[in-house]
């Protein structure tokens, strides 16, 4: 690689425990469209507009694994040459197919127009056409109209996950205003799927904090309120912009490892009670029995995985906590975590837990990364499905990465689930004859 | 702009992507960002291809616009080609690209790279993927075809022919040219290349080698085979052999032009297709209603074959590419119909609400529409999807292609005798039609369930539970009894029935459909 496209430089060794390779260089993963995928499902008000080109509607189909035939609540305003010549006609015509998509979709209450690589290098400016749009379909005294917002999931300032946190980024402003003298509220951030969600607000009822509000809402129109008594745990690690918004509205981050495995979820929890003040002994009995439930079934999964040797491309920032879990409750040996970006803070717990010498990698030069794969020879390779195949073909065992985005993987009752992500493919070439 | 949920053709750099993977030793520079990467997953997971597309993407980011994305550019091409070594180098731009500017062709040609340079300009807001594969095929050879070469004299040595068309990512290209290729060799025919699949940069050059050029698919091949008629006076076959008819026709025409005799692959008694389509077995699939959609071609082909090889009746016909939308035009005309020409899945699933067909021949996207409305559904044509890429061999074209045409279409109708017996005994709580044909498991009775994506203007479906009543728009109404007996009719054709009656009531101005409306209209529209 050239010096001017490959950056590749070893910073110091961070705490003397392991250096940070920082790499430039083609990238394959997916730009923040893809976030729509499942946000889509979890807001059901909600409905998802790209601006954009043929490539954004393909991605998007694609990108969905199959086709998922169920009418969704996003579509694509593709760009067509005429759309090029002017931008007033560029608007109007956005306008138009906006006014058109909320006739046939009546029951939407929040339009995310999602701007894409195409719509930001002609500059089309989406948060003014947000406005624009929105004040002609404000709610009226009957209550209905749309909240019409913007954000970008463009691939030349988003990668795959980064698409959530610009959403939720673009969700912030419009949280309401807690009372100065509201008491002490959790605000749980990160789209979760339902069922894991309903799971951690059990335990945070349990454990004594009543008063907790979840970003994004299943209802878009639902917003919990926000302000300084707010103190915000973050379920997911690639939600930079969405904390630093929230952090402007006032509210307070709970330091914590990400909620993965036992371990991960036992400590998640302990931080969000020590931020309420919550009695020791308390959570210790409220968090035992979930945290014993899930030892047992990582359990089994333990004489599969442990001393085994893994590498993840980047792909979703998960690769930390999830290197974290794996090896702290698996024992299975990190050779190279890559992520498309590293967030020291919000990681600094699951780094702290992370074995020595483990080699982390920032951004990605996918031809030097493979290169490495190939010389490391790792038991299981974690990537994206354009990679899987043909790295499978090469001998080399793999895991889709975009499974472990698209089911429920966080907590103590799908911690076995996670495990058995990582042991399948590994039992499947142990059992198979062919 | 155009509002799309889904879409039939991706962008046209996807088209070059597909001619590019299915080749050997080029390689393919994308100027594009990191999103675009998604497309090399159409290839390993669709297709299941076992080696990564052979595409290089330049993937810059918001922060590299207005200072140096052309230098970008320039070390990534000089990386492709020193790791993959090509033999020819593509270059292009992604949509993203072409609105920058920053002319690949150009920068790539200022480099003095050590293998042929292929520029690409595939304007991603104009034009879509079959396109895109038809430019870049043909920028292929003509830039790369030696037009020195010519074919030697024929004497002592066996007609040779190209394949054009076969891509990446096509609907049963690898089958169909095996199949081809079968039927070339029982003639005593030669192929002396395939391409674009399986053809290197070497290959193409000796493209003038052969006497004569096959275009297996027009979408893919036409383009190039008109340049090469022009420069090296290759004649082209056009006959699509999908078909028993047009299998025939395509051996007369090929040995024609090759001097053969055409009895040698005619007669090949590996032909099923006719003589099961005549067995007594098959007379209930005597004008049942079919809705044809797909790429124009393959359109055209199921088509005939469903009036001409099976005896049904087309109630429906379109494509989603329009630049071979004369082929659907002309092939509409034949059948009475008015041609369906857009790649709004939405528009079609419309169309195929209101013809209440019994059989939908389609793409994936049809396949889930017809799945929706409760309608039986093969696939006849791209877009593709994993099922359509079967680890047996498979092929549409071909003798054998019109005997996987047979069993995939017949395979999903309810069966004749049964068809019989569930018009006869419709109350038998066990053997009804709602649970569907008896030989097909896992099919939903879905009509009594799936809600159309649209409600269709004419709610051609009945639902059970839903009463018919009084149309507010003033037409007939049904009568208690004759609902009734609607409903004994099997669901497969109460579509039908009761559109023709409520249309019958109408255009005799009745107030009221009776059970002797039901029946007047059952007899008015005796076939």
């Amino acid at each position: 690689m050239s010096p001017a496209q490959a950056i590749a430089t070893a910073e110091k060794p961070r705490d003397g425990k392991f250096e940070v390779l920082r790499e430039r260089g083609q990238r394959e993963v997916f730009c923040g469209l893809t976030g729509i995928v499942w946000l889509h499902r979890k807001m059901q008000d909600a409905f998802f507009l790209v601006v954009g080109s043929r490539t954004c509607a393909h991605l998007l189909q694609s990108a969905a694994g199959v086709m998922i035939f169920a009418e969704p609540r996003f579509a694509t305003a593709i760009i067509e040459e005429r759309d090029l010549a002017g931008m007033a006609d560029c608007h109007a015509e956005l306008d138009r197919v906006v006014d058109r998509l909320l006739a046939r979709r009546p029951e939407i209450r929040t339009l995310f127009l999602v701007g894409s690589c195409p719509s930001e290098v002609i500059k089309l400016d989406l948060g003014n056409a947000a406005q624009r749009i929105g004040a002609r379909h404000m709610r009226n005294e009957t209550g209905e109209g749309v909240r019409i917002l913007a954000y970008s999931g463009s691939g030349i300032e988003t990668t795959f996950t980064e698409g959530e946190d610009a959403c939720l980024t673009a969700l912030v402003p419009e949280m309401p205003v807690a009372a100065v003298d509201a008491s002490q509220s959790l605000l749980l951030v990160g789209a979760l799927p339902d069922i894991v969600e309903d799971q951690f607000l059990r335990l945070f009822a349990e454990l004594g904090i009543t008063n907790v509000g979840v970003l994004p809402s299943r209802r878009a129109g639902m917003l919990p309120a926000i302000g300084p008594n707010t103190r915000y745990l973050l379920a997911q690690p690639f939600l930079g912009e969405t904390a630093r918004a929230l952090e402007d509205r006032g509210a307070v981050r709970i330091d914590a490892p990400f909620p993965f495995g036992a371990e991960g979820t036992a400590a998640w929890l302990s931080a969000a009670a020590a931020a309420f003040r919550i009695d020791e002994m308390h959570v210790n009995r409220v968090i035992a029995p979930g945290r014993e439930r899930a030892k047992r079934a990582l359990e089994r999964y333990i004489p599969a995985l442990k001393g085994k040797r893994i590498t993840f491309l980047p792909d979703s920032q998960l690769e930390i906590p999830l290197a974290r879990f794996l090896a702290t409750e698996l024992g299975m040996i990190p050779v190279e975590v890559g992520t498309p970006y590293l967030h020291r803070a919000h990681l600094a717990a699951d780094l702290a837990r992370l074995p020595e010498n483990t080699r982390i990698s920032e951004g990605q030069d996918v031809e030097r990364q493979l290169d490495r794969v190939r010389a490391d020879r790792p038991d299981l390779t974690v990537c994206g499905l354009g990679l899987a195949n043909p790295l499978e073909a090469e001998g080399l065992a793999t895991k889709w990465s975009i499974e472990l985005v698209f089911s429920p993987v966080h907590g103590f009752d799908q911690a076995g689930d996670l495990a058995e992500l990582f042991a399948r493919p590994l039992r499947r070439r142990d059992v198979m004859r062919i | 702009m155009q509002l799309a949920v889904w879409t039939y053709e991706g962008p046209p750099h996807v088209g070059a992507m597909r001619v590019a993977t299915a080749m050997r030793g080029v390689h393919y520079l994308l100027h594009a960002p990191q999103g675009d990467t998604y497309a090399d997953l159409l290839f390993t997971m669709i297709e299941r291809r076992s080696a990564r597309p052979p595409v290089t993407y330049t993937t810059f980011q918001a922060r590299d616009l207005g200072k140096d994305t052309a230098s970008l550019f320039q070390n990534a091409a000089r990386d492709a080609v020193e790791r993959f070594k090509p033999e020819a180098l593509l270059v292009g731009a992604s949509c993203t690209a072409e609105l920058i500017q920053d002319d690949p062709a150009g920068l790539a040609d200022n480099m003095g790279l050590p293998c042929p340079v292929i520029p690409l300009e595939l304007p991603s807001y104009q034009r879509k993927e079959n396109w895109g594969a038809a430019e870049t095929f043909y920028q292929i050879v003509r830039h790369l075809a030696d037009t020195s070469v010519r074919p030697t004299p024929r004497e002592g040595r066996r007609p040779l022919v190209n394949l054009l068309g076969p891509a990446a990512l096509g609907f049963r290209h690898r089958d169909d040219v095996r199949e081809v290729s079968r039927i070339l060799d029982l003639l005593g025919i030669d192929v002396h290349l395939v391409a674009p699949l399986g053809a290197s940069p070497a290959d193409i050059r000796t493209i003038g080698a052969a006497d004569f050029n096959i275009v297996l698919y027009p979408e893919i091949g036409d383009e190039a085979a008109r340049w090469l008629d022009k420069t090296f006076a290759q004649p082209a076959i056009r006959t699509v052999p999908i078909g028993v008819g047009a299998t025939r026709a395509f051996i007369s025409e090929v040995a024609a032009l090759a001097g053969v005799d055409p009895a040698l692959a005619l007669d090949d008694p590996s032909s099923r297709m006719p003589w099961w389509s005549r067995s007594v077995d098959s007379t209930y699939l005597t004008g049942k209603r079919v809705f044809v959609f797909g790429d124009a071609t393959h359109a055209v082909a199921a088509a005939r074959i469903a009036h001409e090889e099976l005896g049904f009746t087309v109630c429906g016909i379109g494509c989603y590419n329009r630049e071979f939308a004369r082929d659907i035009r002309n092939a509409a005309k034949e059948y009475g119909l008015e041609p369906l020409i857009t790649d709004d899945h939405l528009t079609v699933e419309e169309a195929i609400a209101a013809a209440a067909p019994e059989l939908v021949l389609g793409t994936q996207m049809e396949r889930h529409i017809a799945k929706r409305l409760g309608i039986p559904c093969a696939v006849i044509s791209a877009p593709v999807h994993v099922q359509d890429f079967p680890a047996r061999f498979s092929p549409q074209m071909g003798f054998e292609g019109a005997n996987v045409i047979f069993d995939t279409w017949v395979h999903p109708l309810v069966m004749g005798l049964e068809e019989h017996l569930l018009t006869m005994f419709r109350d038998d709580f066990e053997f009804s039609d709602a649970a569907g044909p008896s030989h097909l498991h896992g099919s939903a009775p879905a009509h009594a369930k799936a809600e159309p994506m649209l409600a269709p203007a004419g709610d051609i479906l009945i639902r059970e539970e839903a009463a018919p009543v009084a149309a507010s728009d003033g037409s007939a109404g049904w009568t208690d009894e004759a609902e009734r007996e609607l409903r004994k009719i099997p669901f497969f054709v109460r579509g039908k029935a009761k559109r023709n009656t409520e249309k019958y009531a109408n255009d005799m101005g009745l107030a009221a459909i009776t059970l002797d409306t039901l029946y007047e209209a059952k007899a008015h529209y005796a076939r």
